[in-house]
């Protein structure tokens, strides 16, 4: 019986065997949203690495002006962000880096690190006020 | 075709086609490139890979993280390879021998494009023979070298990019020695001279810059050559969150000058004109010490019997700066 392609070691590899990212064929994929894509298990899209962090990015909606500068700089495409709006984080793939808290231009920032444990709207709660202009 | 981005929100509905979970480090500033230079154009794109962090990072098996053709083959010849597929694709379509969903786009005006990832090991050191190779036999594709100045992936060895005063494991700094002895070399210009129609120096930092040189790249016809910045936080050990800011650093330093370089030939291959243009003067030109201090790579720099490198470095950076300027200036 054919093993499962995860639970194949790298010397059972077949010589020339070509690798899909999605199960079934997409014409172009310029114009297919990353959640209505159909992937197939050997895309590292299906894995996660949320396990790296050791600090994750909380979101707070009430500060955002959605200038995309967390989205452009993210390097794990874990900004979601849906016709010019940003919507969240993604926690299966963002590896707790802190670009976008840093790039993050609003008072207060709308993106901040909170430790991993914490849940989501504790962190929202202890949000900071506004810093004063020095 | 030229996809029209005028602004960040629009370039913010591109759908990536390329994908997280991949293993490269937090805050990885390749993929920042990556994803730029993808999400520049919505026509097909063919990718080739250099050796180095980004190949090895993106297709542990059974795993790829890649929604476009990618093709591996060695640390060298990640230029040619693209060149054979790009004269592939050239060769069928005017023998009308394209797979059918490659037709339909080619009829839209929707040409493949074609380009290739190179670290600065695979590009300024191993892959150097055939870059210029395919640079001299003027195929049509993009070679991007992401330029993090060591050998990331082997452990941080010193390349041929690496900076003088860089402390990596082939070059450690210590009681004897401020780390490495070498300037840069100046592949930005080496690349133009092969005549390339287009030539770009890029900081991921400067999205809208990069974006439009890599757009200016897809369009031009012949081989282009991209120097994208790629700040390393492994290697040039600065915190994660940093990425963006010490790339910010090293553009207003003028370290990492943003410029691009333009080369008309004739039928005959002569070059008439040679035009370059810097595309972006920091307010103000922040000392070489500020982008120094912000990398531990650099802190044994700071010590009294090694102040005489920052100076040095920072004379290299001016005569360089003044040269662009008076390039530029002349146009030529």
């Amino acid at each position: 019986m054919a093993k499962d392609i995860k639970d194949l070691g790298w010397n059972e590899l077949i010589p020339g065997a070509a690798l899909f990212s999605f199960s079934e064929p997409v014409e172009d994929v310029t114009e297919v949203a990353i959640d209505e894509r159909p992937y197939s298990p050997t895309n590292s899209h299906e894995y996660s690495v949320g396990d790296w962090r050791v600090e994750k990015p909380v979101f707070n909606r009430d500060y955002c002006i959605d200038c995309q500068f967390c989205w452009v700089f993210c390097p794990d495409i874990s900004i979601i962000s849906r016709d010019k709006k940003m919507i969240g984080v993604d926690y299966e793939h963002c590896k707790g880096c802190g670009i976008c808290v840093e790039v993050c231009p609003t008072n207060p920032k709308s993106l901040l690190m909170f430790p991993e444990h914490l849940e989501n709207e504790e962190a929202l709660a202890k949000w900071p006020a506004k810093e004063a202009k020095k | 075709m030229t996809k029209k981005i005028r602004n960040l929100k629009e370039l913010s509905l591109s759908n990536d086609r390329y994908e997280g979970a991949n293993l490269m480090c937090p805050g990885c500033a390749h993929n920042i490139i990556v994803r730029e230079v993808l999400n520049a154009t919505d026509d097909p794109v063919v990718v080739a890979n250099a050796t180095g962090c980004l190949e090895v990072c993106t297709a542990v098996y059974p795993k790829t993280s890649w929604d476009t053709s990618w093709i591996h083959i060695g640390f060298e010849n990640a230029a040619v390879a693209i060149a054979a597929v790009q004269t592939t694709y050239e060769t069928l379509k005017k023998q009308g021998r394209l797979p059918k969903a490659a037709q339909k786009l080619a009829d839209e005006g929707r040409d493949i494009k074609f380009v290739a990832f190179g670290g600065d090991g695979g590009t300024y050191d191993i892959g150097f023979q055939s870059l210029s190779g395919a640079f001299e036999r003027g195929h049509n594709f993009m070679y991007v070298c992401l330029d993090n100045e060591v050998y990331a992936n082997t452990g941080g060895q010193r390349s041929s990019s690496t900076p003088i005063g860089a402390s990596t494991t082939t070059s450690p700094a210590g009681a004897v020695s401020y780390g490495e002895k070498m300037m840069k070399k100046s592949i930005v210009e080496i690349m133009a001279d092969h005549g390339a129609p287009y030539v770009a120096q890029v900081s991921p930092s400067k999205w809208k810059d990069m974006i439009k040189k890599v757009q200016k790249g897809y369009e031009a016809k012949g081989p282009v050559f991209i120097n994208a910045m790629s700040a390393c936080t492994t290697e040039w050990r600065f915190a994660s969150e940093d990425t963006i800011a010490v790339s910010d650093l090293g553009v207003d330093s003028c370290m990492w000058p943003l410029y691009e370089i333009i080369n008309e030939r004739d039928e005959h291959g002569i070059i008439y004109r040679t035009k370059l243009n810097i595309t972006y003067r920091p307010k103000n030109k922040i000392p070489v010490e500020e982008y120094l201090a912000a990398q531990p790579r650099f802190k044994h720099l700071f010590k009294p019997e090694n102040r005489h490198i920052i100076d040095l470095l920072q004379k290299a950076v001016d005569i360089r700066w003044e040269n662009l300027q008076r390039r530029e200036e002349a146009g030529v």
